[in-house]
């Protein structure tokens, strides 16, 4: 019997999720500390040095079609692909939930408003709307982040407003208010941490769905611009070489293919840890 | 039941009409529309006359019902990049990308769902991890990449191009489809695990019902309900993939004119097409809602 409960409580990680764990990981290491790596920078060219392949004398993963190198242009992209992800999905989170608790305590019209707010996201994929306003404003990076931001802010408000509204009918609730307690106290206080584990979880969902519309966005020369760069610019600047400078897509394209698979292992199993009731591995 | 209906179509109309409103606003208020039609070095006078001749001199609700009122009797603007009316231009295209989207989604459910069904049956087998992990790496493909990679192994393997109007649609449209393949891939295979271990599952087997005859009788109906939701909802992927998809393989498609007409700052062209996206999605959810009604008795029932 103690046999059961130990293993429920310390379940031993898969080893696919120890080695998407140990991706990331390097990714963060790389992105944190990768510069030392290489004596050239980002926006360094050299017009001797041009699409010179990988294994190349002080270019250990070659140089683009303006003699910069391929190793520190990865570094520069890998932090602004893991700025955007983090901040990104944060500001969906953050956004998402609030509007989900407020519409579920407020009741009336302020949830009518969300509601429908809601509604009108969920019939406009996030990238149809970002495009939309890339057309009428000039791209920034703060636009842009906040566009990538409100990426999936829509799934946290409807899961919030779930989840608080049966908070609300809980016994514990009532018993907080007939204490006294204002309603900010009651729902930043009691319900949140209670129901933190469902957006936690849509958290994990979230994230490769951030890095992938981020990169997606970049590769259609409508997201980050330079002399800034990240992982998809960099794919799209050596979209027109593939046949001749492999290593300018296949590359990036790699490390971002990596790094949303593994986000997701680890959201998956971070998810059925979390939230016995979603398991995936039903 | 009347009821249930009433108030879908209702909430179908409120979405749209906001939807409108948003673009109508943000527009508006985006920039000078009038300047913007004008040459920079345009003197005061120019701009005001073009402001009086678009009628931006008026209060802002006329404006919106003129809008509306415009939008209503099919009067969507025309394209600064082309002249041609925008639904022209989106007309000429439509074709292309509902070929894409169309043999994507096929693929996705002829090769999905089957394959989820049978890593259900043969639950822990070999075969069953396979299905688990080509869902998870068809999540985690960016779809660009993807299809870089197919063109690049094309033209070393085969020397042939993938691009194009001329080129075949089956490998954009695979490369479209991958990522519902593997959703639809992983959803069949838990909404049929769901099933087969039901109690009324036990009660066939109880009464002597014949395996293949209990899945296809009683375990496949149960096990679709859920999917024509997934399917309605992969909708927003396949549309925002195609925007992607149709730019890597030069596909000439509603997404590449979408990408184009937001990198000229074609306003009217882009206004227009995030309605036709905004308008398609709500209809979608619509049908799939009223598609409930008739293979879900339950809530028919309520």
């Amino acid at each position: 019997m103690t046999d059961v409960t130990a293993a429920r409580a310390r379940p031993a990680i898969p080893l696919s999720v120890k080695l998407a764990m140990g991706f990331v990981a390097l990714f963060v290491l790389f992105a944190l500390f990768g510069h030392a790596l290489t004596p050239h920078g980002f926006r360094d060219t050299s017009l001797f040095d041009r699409l010179k392949p990988p294994g190349t004398e002080g270019y250990p993963l070659g140089t683009d079609a303006r003699g910069r190198d391929l190793l520190a242009r990865l570094v520069t992209g890998a932090q602004i692909t893991l700025v955007v992800a983090i901040v990104g999905t944060l500001i969906g989170a953050i956004l998402g939930s609030l509007l989900g608790i407020l519409a579920a305590a407020r009741r009336g019209k302020t949830e009518a408003v969300i509601v429908a707010a809601i509604d009108v996201q969920a019939s406009l994929p996030i990238i149809i709307v970002a495009l939309f306003m890339l057309a009428m404003f000039d791209n920034s990076f703060t636009l842009f982040l906040l566009l990538v931001g409100l990426n999936g802010w829509e799934v946290y408000a409807r899961l919030m407003r779930g989840a608080t509204l049966q908070a609300k009918e809980s016994g514990y609730v009532t018993a907080i208010r007939a204490l006294g307690a204002s309603p900010a106290r009651i729902y930043l206080r009691h319900v949140l941490p209670n129901i933190l584990n469902i957006a936690l979880v849509q958290f994990t969902v979230n994230l490769p769905l951030t890095i992938l519309l981020e990169t997606a966005l970049s590769f259609l020369g409508l997201g980050v611009q330079p002399p800034l760069t990240s992982l998809g610019q960099i794919m799209s600047e050596g979209r027109d070489r593939l046949m001749t400078a492999w290593w300018l897509t296949l590359l990036p394209g790699a490390i971002i293919f990596c790094l949303a698979l593994s986000v997701s292992m680890i959201g998956d199993w971070l998810r059925d840890r979390l939230d016995p009731t979603l398991r995936s591995e039903r | 039941m009347i009821g249930y209906i009433l108030s879908r179509l209702i909430r179908a109309v409120a979405t749209l009409l906001i939807t409108v409103t948003l673009v109508f606003l943000f527009i508006r208020f985006s920039g000078d529309p009038a300047a913007a039609l004008v040459p920079p070095d345009a003197p005061q006078e120019v701009i005001d006359q073009y402001a009086r001749a678009m009628g931006l001199d008026q209060p802002i609700w006329v404006q919106y019902t003129g809008y509306v009122g415009g939008l209503l009797q099919g009067d969507f603007g025309f394209s600064i990049h082309t002249g041609l009316a925008v639904e022209e231009v989106f007309l000429a295209r439509l074709p292309h990308t509902l070929e894409l989207g169309l043999t994507a989604l096929a693929m996705a459910i002829a090769i999905g769902i089957p394959v989820g069904a049978i890593a259900a049956i043969r639950r822990g087998s070999a075969l069953d991890r396979f299905v688990m992990a080509f869902s998870v790496f068809a999540f985690a493909m960016p779809n660009f990449l993807f299809g870089l990679l197919m063109i690049l192994i094309a033209a070393l393997v085969f020397g042939t191009f993938l691009g194009g109007d001329s080129a075949s649609v089956l490998w954009p449209a695979l490369t479209l489809g991958l990522a519902a393949m593997g959703s639809f891939a992983r959803f069949t295979r838990s909404s049929v695990l769901e099933t087969i271990n039901a109690p009324y599952m036990r009660a066939a087997e109880a009464r002597g019902v014949p395996f293949r005859l209990r899945l296809i009788r009683h375990a496949a109906p149960n096990a679709a309900i859920p999917l024509v939701t997934l399917i309605g909802l992969s909708l927003g992927a396949l549309v925002a993939g195609s925007v992607v998809t149709e730019q890597v393989f030069a596909w000439p498609g509603v997404g590449q004119l979408l990408v184009r007409s937001v990198a000229t700052r074609d306003l009217a062209q882009v206004q227009f097409l995030v309605l036709v996206v905004a308008f398609t999605m709500v209809l979608a959810n619509l049908l799939v809602d009223f598609l409930y009604l008739l293979i879900d008795p339950r809530i028919r029932a309520s």
